[in-house]
């Protein structure tokens, strides 16, 4: 056990540092600031609110992530497909799973890293009023599970092809529709010719609603349980995936 | 060290790999050779483990592939085709990464990459990008990651591909070296390996085993193994005649033996010839057969027939 843990351990760290040393990670932090920057800032009206919260900031995280997370997640199994080195790994000794768990668990600290330095607009939004912190690291917690089941989701399209391209595209697909599907727009096109229940059991794979508990503060453990399900069912998708790819 | 029985492997309705058994001893270096798409990357990547059999059994070290993958992984050192590494990592960086998969650490893994970068010739280029060599070293850097745990098994997809010929040498006398204690399978379409390096080599051609022996048994197998060919002032066709069947090929004098068998006699009974009819030669030889011709014989028709 403390074994297969270390093999994780070691296959998150090479992949972790391979983001940074290539610009690609840089360049994603440098975008993602600047994006959460404005939406928080000019799009999402943090002074006008007037209030000394980050809803402002959390509440564009949805919409964010769904470009932002599958450009971090689509290289992770196509490019291991693609320059063959998926053979050289898996014929080391591990198991896929070990292998699955310490790739998404790197990219997902690397997203947490990018969160993480986020933090000047708790420091703002601190000095400029007396916010309820408590409500803020809830956000955060939240804005994490979110970004990993995204992600979980991008690990599976990447799983899926050798094409990075292909991978993005089918993972912005995948994360859209979980953010539509509880939409209203989209609810009301559904009832015209589905039963309600349908309609609802569409509509609670929503990410939006699970998300919005995060922001206020309340952490249930029934978005807790969607979010951790949404990515322990990914995970397992890709483990398939991979099977399925290598028997041919 | 190796035992395979049966195996299959088909993707769809095509059988790349059609019931081929073979075994390797520790000790043995087993060459495997056939023409591209013959199955022999199928048949290696069921032996480590990264595509399952459809049918038949792969055992190594006693392990079945199928029950114990890890076990079997952890006694093979493998470098896949094309030879495959992480283009953003350093060549020392790629190795420790190796060596941790391994379960490596400390001195023991300083010394297992200070081992392998000796072996592959890797110091002049530890700390460069991988993106940044050239082929002939991406290749080396990837054979070093196979030799880092000192594997009791290798299995080396087309090992010498891609180097140059003071490289491919350096790296049959390193196979050949491996295999006086390990079980070392390697792939090749270049037959002058065989001798460089194989004790054994197995001929494969669309997914069976064609052929299997040491490689003076495969020469053997050759039409022209056993003939005597012989050239000089004075040597005439007529009078070799009735030791054989005689081809003239490029002004020498060719004879085949009637009987395979007492090949041994020829040389020599070709030699009392001479000395009788007063000939000055200037060659004789007896042909061992050539390789080539024998993998072409053998696995030519079917390439024809597609």
């Amino acid at each position: 056990m403390i074994s297969a843990w270390k093999t994780v351990r070691t296959i998150a760290r090479r992949e972790l540092t391979s983001y940074f040393t290539s610009p690609v990670a840089y360049v994603f932090l440098v975008i993602f600031l600047l994006l959460t920057g404005f939406f928080t800032f000019t799009a999402g009206g943090f002074f006008e609110r007037g209030e000394a919260s980050l809803a402002s900031f959390f509440a564009w995280h949805p919409w964010l992530y769904l470009v932002l997370v599958p450009a971090v997640g689509m290289r992770l199994w196509s490019e291991e497909r693609r320059s063959g080195t998926l053979e050289l790994l898996l014929t080391m000794p591990v198991t896929a799973w070990q292998a699955i768990l310490g790739k998404f668990l790197a990219s997902w600290a690397f997203l947490a890293i990018a969160l993480a330095l986020t933090f000047p607009v708790v420091l703002t939004v601190n000095v400029l009023g007396d916010p309820d912190n408590g409500v803020i690291a809830s956000g955060y917690f939240g804005s994490l599970l979110l970004a990993g089941s995204y992600l979980a989701l991008t690990c599976m399209t990447s799983a899926l092809t050798r094409n990075q391209v292909v991978a993005f595209i089918l993972g912005v697909v995948i994360c859209l529709f979980l953010i539509l599907c509880g939409f209203n727009p989209v609810t009301d096109l559904l009832t015209r010719w589905a039963s309600p229940a349908v309609v609802d059991t569409v509509a609670a794979f929503s990410v939006i609603p699970h998300f919005d508990g995060f922001q206020k503060g309340v952490i249930d453990t029934r978005d807790l349980f969607y979010f951790l399900s949404v990515i322990g069912f990914a995970l397992f998708a890709t483990g398939v995936i991979l099977r399925n790819h290598r028997a041919g | 060290m190796i035992r395979i029985e049966n195996l299959v492997k088909s993707f769809g309705p095509k059988r790349a790999v059609d019931g081929v058994t073979f075994n390797v001893e520790r000790g043995e270096v087993l060459g495997f050779l056939g023409p591209n798409g013959a199955g022999k990357s199928t048949t290696m990547r069921m032996i480590t483990g990264f595509i399952p059999p459809t049918e038949g059994k792969v055992a190594v070290g006693g392990y079945d592939v199928t029950e114990s993958p890890l076990e079997v992984k952890r006694l093979i050192g493998y470098l896949p085709e094309a030879a495959p590494s992480y283009p953003d990592m350093t060549v020392h960086g790629f190795l420790a990464f190796a060596a941790d998969m391994r379960g490596l650490s400390g001195e023991a893994k300083n010394k297992a990459i200070g081992r392998v970068v000796e072996l592959c010739f890797l110091s002049s280029v530890l700390h460069q990008g991988i993106d940044t060599l050239s082929k002939g070293y991406k290749h080396r850097a990837c054979l070093a990651q196979a030799l880092i745990h000192d594997p009791e098994v290798l299995v080396l997809d087309e090992p010498t591909d891609g180097l140059d010929p003071n490289q491919k040498h350096e790296v049959r006398n390193l196979i050949r070296d491996l295999g006086r204690s390990k079980a070392v399978v390697f792939s090749t379409h270049i037959l002058e390996e065989v001798d460089a390096a194989c004790t054994r080599a197995i001929i494969i051609d669309r997914g069976r085993i064609v052929a299997n022996g040491t490689p003076a048994e495969l020469r053997g197998m050759s039409g022209l193994a056993g003939a005597v060919t012989v050239s000089g002032q004075g040597v005439s066709a007529d009078k070799l005649a009735p030791l054989g069947r005689v081809e003239v090929v490029d002004g020498a004098y060719r004879v085949f033996p009637a009987d395979k068998a007492a090949a041994g006699e020829l040389a020599r009974e070709v030699a009392e010839l001479a000395t009788r009819e007063g000939w000055r030669l200037e060659a004789l030889r007896t042909e061992e057969g050539q390789l080539e011709e024998v993998f072409r014989r053998i696995t030519l028709p079917d390439t024809v027939k597609k």
